[in-house]
């Protein structure tokens, strides 16, 4: 029955539906049940992916769906990382009455990222990025009263738009030249070789309109503005979960071009101008959720390392999701910090934070070590994997790039560890609440923990491999 | 299982610091050496379990961590191995034994942190020379970054932060050139995999080329910039000027031999072809190396840099054996010549520049100045430490009878043998160095006692025994080799393959 390989999807659809509901009807010292609602909703799809886990990798509803060990566990990833997203909220979102429908637009956000590692057919490609798109502008913008977060959005807003229009011209070529959207005549014509230009500009535009989502160069001027004034736990969502769906529908695409020898090499100047230039632009930052944001344009940079030699064999595909799954939870950790210190972003007030709070310090060093590779963090093994695949594929000079921009990085992150070890404190450090602290400490240990036990992830990506026709 | 407990029991020191607030200085001090002590006991009694006639690598161990790269818990030593590591188990002793010298209070606070870093960068380091396991020797050799970062950072004097970062930046370059050639290595083998054991025999590489070529440019260049060779080295004279003494005897003694270590761990026992190919360059970088930290040490007006300094020239020396052990030579004897120099030189200089750095410490600590104008005539002020400075300061030069001679004069029989024109120029340095130490010598204690240093106190009772200790084991080595070299000697002949 092909309507169960949706459940995940019909849950996170229903759930939101139904927070809908009740954020409308509900009183306002209700409003936080809907956090309650999401998180269950979450729970119930993540059951539901899990248990399609075991299933061979298979392409669902004519051949539009793909449901494979890269899209299962993208999915997975982007569950977890929701729900810490989620739990952070509450004590964020308890000044604002009514705030019921945040977490109906936190799940349709989700709900799209999932399409986009999904799809297997480039129409619904675009319904993913635009369902998760639509669906995180007003996140974005969610304190109306406060301007850098309206001006955030707007600039979120106004590059998504070209972006997504790109992204959809190029669609409509394809369909114009292969006369479907769907990836298995995709791939068929694309081998065939016909009408160079014409395609090329057609993957040209997809490719382009995907880096909005993933935050990489050239559309990626939104992120740092967003990652600085949109709410502190949808600065995480947004850096980490469309991230992870932008990704994986990327990769599905490039895999369809693996005979023609220019795109990875252009997917591999891509990476290296995002890492440079997110690293670059890090440098000078001198507030730490912008920081993290240019961080987090530099980190996807990384991640394009994997995609372009994902045709080449070998691990590739292991390497991304590891990868991935190293700085969604880095990067968590590290807004999850910010979220508990009441969203205190200015670097010159994390000086003397080791004093007044060891334990968080501690929290915040080792999620930038990990952002930086520092072994033995999650962080160095999926930037050390990344550095094996690509070398392996012989794309050497894209490794050497990385390992002097992981050098430019160690820079700006060091920054913030020393001002918070290094310098007086200042004042006393207020902390949100419990909801936020707990979320902390949770994804702080995981993260020791799946540094220390880095195997059984391995174990379990290892046989990933991305559904034929 | 011995080789494990050394370098576990300095992490739990570190972390029982770390997490049990409410230590005084004193009993951070205390309970740290004590955990130190135990550690450098716990490898003497793996010195005795040592058999210089047995296998390569003695007291392995090893436990699958991430099995499907290849990566394992691997711990083992052979006699190069096993002399570094027990000297820095003593270095670090006496490191945190010894008074810290920092005098600007606002960082005196929460010291206990000072010595639960101190531990951990113990146990990072000793790690470094134990593990078999290449991807650890990576994960180690970055991780004791962190550990010096802090230190220096947090109680050095001076402009530390600067200098901490620096030092972070400029080492962690180096060790992510060794990242991709270790990345190269590993995928070089047919099923890839890090053990260090696997890839000293398969020699995956041998043979050379450029993918060879490569991947010895990578080990060399991270290991260079940590040795530090020359033009490498900028980052090391504002470290160690910056740092609190106990840290700068560490950086010296300790962390930058993992440069030279590395040397004859890695591209000297698994390429040494691609090494015999380079190896004229790298004896030129090293001749390099030897002259001008000479030649720059004499010019210094700072005690701390001066000695700083001189590290470069030393640690040229050792490099220079290196090279000479991996040159193109028929003459076996004179290449194991070298490399046993070249690791007696390491615990020599850890033992030699170690204990002078304390001693630099000793003078901060009492006058807050490096300035060598400023002190004069102590000799008959402070004969102790008069006494201790003239003996390391001659073992640092190279005089018969004391352990700096012992290296230097294996090295140079080696560099002979080989390469004689290259030790001519190269025992120039040898000269040079004898006359800033002496020239050091006779700023600090002879000549008019200043006012300023009317109140010069004596070494007290904790600084006498460290140095005390020191220094006797500089004289043990110089007197008596023997017991040195024949567990060093076991190693460099089964390296070289004359066993």
């Amino acid at each position: 029955m092909p309507l169960g390989s949706l459940l995940p999807e019909i849950a996170l659809l229903l759930g939101a539906v139904a927070i809908v509901l009740l954020a409308s009807f509900a009183p306002r010292h209700r409003q936080v049940w809907a956090a309650a609602l999401a998180l269950a909703t979450l729970l119930v799809a993540g059951v539901t992916t899990l248990a399609q886990w075991e299933t061979p990798a298979e392409l669902v509803f004519s051949g539009v769906w793909a449901l494979d060990g890269m899209a299962i566990a993208a999915k997975l990833l982007m569950l977890c990382s929701a729900a810490a997203v989620v739990t952070l909220s509450p004590d964020w979102m308890y000044r604002d009455p009514r705030h019921g429908e945040y977490y109906a637009l936190c799940l349709f956000s989700l709900l799209g990222a999932i399409m986009m590692a999904s799809a297997h057919d480039a129409m619904e490609l675009v319904v993913g990025v635009l369902l998760s798109s639509a669906a995180s502008y007003p996140l974005a913008a969610y304190h109306r009263g406060f301007t850098p977060a309206l001006e955030a959005a707007m600039k979120y807003f106004l590059i998504g738009a070209l972006a997504n229009a790109l992204l959809t011209i190029g669609v409509v070529i394809l369909f114009g030249l292969v006369g479907d959207t769907d990836y298995v005549r995709t791939a068929q014509v694309f081998q065939a070789g016909t009408d160079s230009i014409a395609l090329s500009v057609a993957v040209a535009c997809i490719i382009v309109g995907l880096t909005y989502k993933l935050g990489a160069v050239p559309a990626h001027a939104w992120m740092p503005d967003v990652a600085q004034a949109a709410p502190a736990p949808i600065a995480a969502f947004l850096t980490v979960v469309p991230k992870i769906g932008a990704a994986a529908a990327l990769t599905r695409f490039v895999m369809l071009l693996s005979d023609t020898l220019m795109w990875p090499g252009v997917v591999a100047l891509i990476s290296a101008a995002t890492m440079t230039l997110g690293n670059l632009a890090a440098l000078a930052q001198t507030d730490l959720r912008r920081l993290l944001g240019w961080s987090s344009v530099s980190q996807s940079g990384y991640m394009l390392m994997a995609i372009v030699v994902a045709g080449s064999g070998g691990n590739a595909l292991p390497a991304l999701l590891a990868f991935l799954a190293a700085y969604a939870l880095a990067n968590l950790l590290a807004f999850a910090i910010v979220t508990h210190l009441r969203g205190r972003t200015d670097i010159e007030h994390y000086h003397g934070l080791a004093y007044g709070q060891p334990l968080i310090t501690a929290a915040l060093i080792v999620a930038l070590l990990s952002l930086v590779g520092i072994p033995p963090l999650i962080g160095f093994f999926g930037k050390f994997l990344l550095f094996e695949v690509t070398i392996e594929a012989g794309y050497t000079w894209l490794a050497v790039a990385a390992a002097i921009n992981t050098l430019i990085s160690l820079y700006y992150y060091l920054r913030v560890i020393a001002v918070t070890v290094f310098k007086e404190p200042r004042g006393e450090v207020h902390v949100l609440g419990r909801w936020s602290g707990v979320t902390l400490f949770i994804t702080l240990a995981l993260l020791v923990v799946i540094s220390l036990g880095f195997e059984a992830v391995l174990d379990a990506l290892e046989p990933i491999a991305l559904a034929a026709p | 299982m011995i080789l494990t407990l050394a370098w576990c029991l300095p992490l739990l020191g570190a972390l029982l610091l770390a997490f049990l607030p409410r230590w005084t200085e004193r009993n951070a001090r205390a309970f740290a050496t004590l955990i130190a002590a135990l550690s450098l006991l716990v490898l003497i009694g793996a010195w005795f379990g040592f058999d210089p006639d047995g296998p390569l690598f003695q007291h392995v161990w090893e436990v699958p961590w991430v099995p499907s790269i290849g990566v394992a818990y691997r711990v083992g030593v052979d006699g190069i191995a096993l002399a570094v590591v027990t000297m820095s188990a003593l270095i670090f002793v006496a490191a945190i034994a010894y008074p810290l010298d920092t005098r600007e209070d606002s960082q005196q606070t929460q010291v206990h942190q000072y010595y639960g870093w101190m531990l951990f960068l113990m146990a990072t380091s000793l790690a470094v020379f134990m593990v078999l396991d290449l991807l650890l020797f990576y994960v180690f050799f970055d991780l004791s970054l962190v550990g010096m970062y802090f230190l220096i950072g947090r109680w050095g004097h001076g402009r530390p932060q600067l200098s901490a970062l620096t030092f972070f930046l400029f080492t962690f370059a180096g060790s992510l050139a060794l990242l991709l050639a270790i990345i190269g290595l590993y995928l070089s083998l047919d099923s890839p995999s890090f053990d260090m054991r696997l890839l000293i025999e398969q020699q995956p590489l041998a043979g050379g080329g450029l993918y060879a070529g490569l991947v010895f440019f990578g080990l060399m260049l991270g290991l260079a910039i940590k040795t530090p060779l020359v033009p490498l080295h900028t980052w090391l004279p504002q470290a160690h000027v910056d740092a609190p003494g106990p840290a700068s005897a560490i950086l010296a003694g300790v962390l930058l031999k993992m440069g030279t270590y590395g040397m004859i761990r890695l591209p000297l026992a698994m390429l040494p072809e691609t090494f015999e190919r380079y190896a004229l360059i790298v004896g030129l970088m090293a001749l390099v190396a030897i002259l001008y930290g000479a030649l720059v040490a004499l010019g210094q007006r700072n005690l701390k840099r001066r000695i700083a300094y001189t590290s470069i020239n030393h640690m040229g020396y050792t490099v220079l054996g290196i090279a000479i052990a991996a040159s193109f030579s028929d003459n076996l004897m004179a290449k194991q010549l070298a490399l046993t120099g070249a690791t007696v030189e390491m615990v020599a200089h850890g033992l030699i520049t170690g204990g002078l750095f304390l001693i630099c410490g000793s003078f901060w600590y009492r006058a807050g100045t490096y300035d060598l104008d400023s002190y004069g005539g102590l000799a008959q002020k402070t004969p102790w430490l008069a006494g201790l400075t003239l003996l390391l300061a001659f073992a640092s030069l190279g005089m018969p009878g004391l352990a700096g001679f012992v290296a230097e004069f294996q090295i140079f029989a080696g560099t002979f043998a080989v390469y004689p024109w290259l030790a001519v120029p190269a025992v120039v340095g040898i000269l040079v160095t004898a006359a800033l130490f002496l020239d050091m010598l006779r700023r600090l204690f002879f000549g008019k006692l200043p006012d300023s240093s009317s109140e010069f106190k004596e070494l007290d009772r904790i600084e006498l025994a460290v140095l005390g200790v020191l220094g006797l084991e500089v004289v043990a080595i110089g007197v008596y080799p023997g017991a040195l070299l024949g567990v060093i000697d076991s190693a460099s002949v089964l390296l070289l393959g004359g066993r």
